[in-house]
């Protein structure tokens, strides 16, 4: 199990660029932390999920 | 009559403890935009005698920014840093203020704000705050970063918050309410927010975040 924003999720062996297109985020307006470390940008296609991760989705809102 | 770097201090010492305060005079802030959120921030921060901010912006103050930013009628049209940096000093005579007036990126973020240990995300567009937001955690991950998302609207005040997402990130404001034409800004929503963002500074200066 991944659990990704306090939610547990089937998703082990996926990556993270698979996840956040299939849950419609805008990788424009959102930052990723795994595991305690930020996800650069450039390694979301390369991140795969492995069981027993943690993972918080921040996203941005416009407003300021 | 203005009150002497002396008289100032002191005030602030008897206010904070001067433990504390000297804690406060030795931080250096950064207030990466300086609209409704950071006008607040830097205002609040330069009244609890933060000893350096670091102003940074692009734009200058329009009419349609009076309703919730901390600038007057007779500066529009002035750069915010300048408008901002002007309104500080009156406060605080003696506060040291740098100011960068220009866009931050990617590229040239880490040299900007090399000299602070805290940094204020302060932007309006989603895009800016996640570019920021990404840069600081990728690039400067010893700075501590206080960013915000989510306080259009005329919701609750209640719903505004201060989450801690890694060790030395925090994120504040209800993280949903986006501006659109149905939800604008108001002035009390966004300075909620901009007090959650300087309150958590302090809170980090006085060692009180844990």
């Amino acid at each position: 199990m991944v659990k990704i924003n306090g939610e547990n999720l089937d998703i082990a062996g996926r990556t993270l660029f698979e996840y956040l297109l299939d849950a419609g985020y805008d990788t424009g307006r959102i930052a990723v932390e795994k595991n305690g470390d930020i996800v650069p940008k450039a390694a979301y296609e390369k991140t795969v999920f492995a069981d027993g991760d943690i993972v918080e989705v921040v996203s941005f809102v416009g407003g300021g | 009559m203005i009150p002497n770097r002396e008289e100032m201090k002191k005030a602030l010492e008897i206010r904070h403890g001067k433990e504390l305060q000297e804690k406060f005079s030795q931080a250096k802030v950064a207030v990466c935009g300086l609209g409704g959120l950071g006008s607040n921030i830097a205002v609040s921060l330069a009244r609890a005698g933060i000893g350096k901010l670091l102003l940074v912006d692009d734009d200058k103050v329009d009419i349609t920014n009076l309703h919730r930013q901390q600038y007057k009628a007779c500066q529009v049209g002035m750069y915010k840093t300048d408008a901002l940096l002007s309104n500080l000093k009156e406060i605080a005579p003696y506060i040291h203020v740098e100011k960068y007036t220009g866009r931050i990126t990617e590229e040239n973020a880490c040299d900007i704000l090399q000299g602070v240990d805290i940094i204020c995300e302060a932007f309006d567009a989603a895009q800016e705050k996640a570019m920021l937001v990404n840069t600081v955690l990728e690039k400067m991950p010893e700075k501590y970063l206080i960013a915000a998302s989510g306080m259009a609207g005329l919701g609750t005040a209640n719903s505004i918050k201060t989450r801690k997402i890694t060790d030395k990130f925090y994120l504040c404001g209800d993280e949903v309410s986006e501006v659109s034409k149905e939800s604008t800004l108001f002035s009390t929503r966004v300075m909620l927010c901009a007090a959650h963002q300087a309150h958590m500074v302090l809170c980090i200066i006085g060692g009180q975040h844990e």
